[in-house]
């Protein structure tokens, strides 16, 4: 009996954040989580310091060495025209995971203050908004990207925006729930009755109050985006030569599969390592945040 | 009450249709070369060009040439291709087989793994084929399917050559009538077994790189359902009448928990058609996938848009049949909705 004491003493919001605490620590035993956090952090460490650590210029020619295999002067060999692969690489990751981040933001972004502004007013804009969003959502979203990159011109920015467009429906319909319930909220009632313009109530509680369940989604977003992105420049529609994208770099190396297997090989795997990484802390954040799936698997 | 609900989906569905030729048509008018240049080619005098602008009414004003579209659209004309120089329509149609025989091989394996491996990661729960399909699920999602491809060319192709690495069927043997365009129905229908054989040894590799990306993902799906399913009354009350584990699990569990996975289909049918286009284009398939990489390279818009409009199409007609399907199977949801 007296150990409860101490407890009773505590306050709940604290006894509250010891049990959250608690429960992230037993999360992070899960070996698959922290695994999924090592490998972002890692990728994100070499996008940043990737290119001073590179050994040759990424996109320096070298004819008398091309198609070198994979030596301690090149780890991963030489592809076509003598570069080195390993330095592609490095520099490959600023451009592989920039993309992904900054897909991801953008259309998340837009998408979150349109979602918000359709769901606090309603109406006929909410009607539209909403309609607009099915008729994006109709057409699988890599296809409307192929189709909307072949029109503005196959580019890293264009495959950019189409990709950050086609995501952006899905941030619209999750930001619309969001500011619909927020908006029966008694503070928003509160702050309405009070007179306060709509563009208030957006900033000061809608945009706050429904940005962290996005945040979220978008985490998970990440490693899909930089595959739809990959397999856009693998299709010649994204990065164009000689930049070092690692979509782009598997489409320049397959040709040389049968004959130099590191080269279309590497890139392919480094981007499986990076997804694999960005899913894995999806997989373990939706089980942190879903109560449902918690306690269906306990 | 269940009519009223599909004809909300058949109404809602138009407004989308609509939507789509919108959007097609929006992508037509983002495309920064003039289409009438596209089609006279660079050495075409100007005269010519023009000519060509008046032909396609690109003079008229844009609500006009809209209108036009869609009058178009509804009577089935896509416009001429112009790198074919056929119309849109009847290449879509041509190319279509080749990607639905891909697709549906691709669903079939996905489908038949993932309710295998779904449902013995749910038996055997937090066992190490729980780990492993869950660790399969997730490499899955995050393997890029071209790269798959390329691996498994290597492999088998090149390395043991067990499979051929491009194309349908050896062309030497495609010498028989091809009534559905299916080639596996085709070659039997002709009683061609050595076709068949060839078709199916073609088909095998670039089906298992589109179904590898949803066999994980199908068995996490299946493995939720059943473990919500064997925690219902019914499982104990069979159980407790003495029936085995293996009976209850295939009777009872089995065609309960399928429900909820046959409406996720629909999505992920979207996923399995853009995989195709990349997929197709590693393995030489002649489906839809290469028809319009090879239009999006010759900038030829008709194509485009036709197969942006045909697979939204298929895509809203997918999702609003799946609806349907589930409204059928599942009553409690036929009240609930009205």
């Amino acid at each position: 009996m007296k150990a409860s004491v101490p407890m009773k003493t505590m306050p709940p919001q604290l006894t509250a954040l010891f049990e959250a605490i608690g429960e992230w620590r037993q999360r992070f035993r899960s070996p698959l989580l922290l695994f999924g956090a090592v490998i972002v952090c890692f990728s994100v460490l070499v996008a940043l310091l990737g290119p001073f650590f590179a050994p040759y210029d990424p996109i320096a020619v070298d004819v008398t060495n091309r198609l070198q295999p994979p030596s301690f002067q090149h780890p991963m060999g030489t592809d076509e025209l003598g570069r080195d692969l390993f330095s592609r690489l490095l520099y490959g990751a600023r451009i592989s995971l920039g993309m992904g981040i900054m897909i991801t933001t953008l259309g998340g972004s837009v998408g979150f203050v349109i979602g918000c502004i359709s769901g606090f007013l309603g109406g006929v804009v909410d009607n539209i908004i909403m309609r607009l969003t099915d008729i994006v959502m109709s057409v699988p979203s890599l296809v409307l990207a192929m189709a909307l990159t072949a029109a503005l011109g196959p580019s890293l920015t264009n495959a950019m925006l189409a990709l950050a467009f086609v995501g952006m429906p899905s941030y619209v319909r999750l930001a619309r729930g969001q500011a619909l319930s927020l908006s029966c909220k008694p503070y928003v009632q509160a702050a309405k009755a009070y007179g306060a313009s709509p563009w208030a109530i957006l900033r000061g509680h809608i945009f706050p109050n429904a940005l962290p369940p996005i945040l979220v989604v978008a985490t998970l977003d990440v490693g899909a985006v930089i595959l739809a992105a990959a397999a856009l420049s693998f299709l010649g529609l994204g990065a164009q030569p000689p930049v070092a994208e690692w979509g782009a770099m598997v489409a320049s190396g397959r040709s040389y599969l049968a004959t130099h297997w590191w080269y279309p090989v590497f890139p392919g795997l480094a981007i499986l390592v990076v997804a694999v990484g960005f899913n894995l802390i999806g997989d373990g954040l939706n089980d942190l945040l879903d109560p449902a799936g918690r306690a269906r698997k306990s | 009450m269940a009519f009223a609900i599909v004809r909300q989906r058949l109404m809602l569905l138009g407004v989308v249709l609509l939507g789509l030729t919108m959007v097609t048509f929006v992508i037509s008018r983002l495309i920064p070369t003039d289409p009438a240049r596209l089609i006279a080619g660079d050495y075409a005098s100007e005269e010519v060009v023009e000519g060509i602008r008046v032909e396609l009414g690109l003079n008229d004003p844009i609500p006009v040439q809209y209108g036009r579209y869609i009058g178009d659209v509804a009577q089935g004309d896509l416009g001429i291709s112009i790198r074919t120089g056929r119309p849109v329509l009847r290449d879509l149609a041509a190319y279509f087989p080749a990607t639905l025989e891909l697709t549906l091989a691709a669903m079939l394996i996905a489908i038949t793994f993932g309710i295998a491996l779904g449902v013995l990661s749910a038996i055997y729960k937090d066992g190490w084929v729980d780990q492993f399909v869950r660790l399969f699920a997730l490499v899955g999602f995050s393997t890029p399917s071209f790269w798959l491809a390329l691996l498994l060319i290597y492999l088998f192709y090149g390395q043991l050559g067990l499979l051929p690495a491009g194309g349908r069927i050896d062309p030497l043997l495609d010498d028989f009538s091809h009534p559905t365009g299916l080639l596996l129905i085709d070659s039997l229908l002709a009683l061609r077994l050595d076709a068949f054989v060839s078709a199916a040894a073609h088909l095998i590799l670039p089906a298992m790189s589109l179904a590898f990306i949803m066999i994980g993902g199908f068995a996490r799906l299946v493995r939720a359902s059943v473990l919500e399913e064997l925690r219902r009354d019914y499982v104990r009350t069979a159980r407790s009448f003495g029936l085995t584990e293996r009976r209850v699990v295939v009777r009872h569990v089995l065609p309960n928990a399928l429900n909820p996975f046959v409406t996720q289909l629909g999505v992920y049918f979207g996923a399995m058609l853009t995989g195709a286009v990349v997929v197709e284009s590693m393995y030489a398939w002649p489906g839809l996938g290469s028809y319009i990489l090879q239009a999006i390279e010759s900038l030829d818009f008709p194509a485009i848009m036709g197969f942006t409009l045909m697979t939204g199409f298929i895509y809203v007609l997918i999702n609003l049949s799946v609806d349907l399907l589930y409204l059928a199977i599942n009553p409690e949801l036929r009240g609930a909705r009205t």
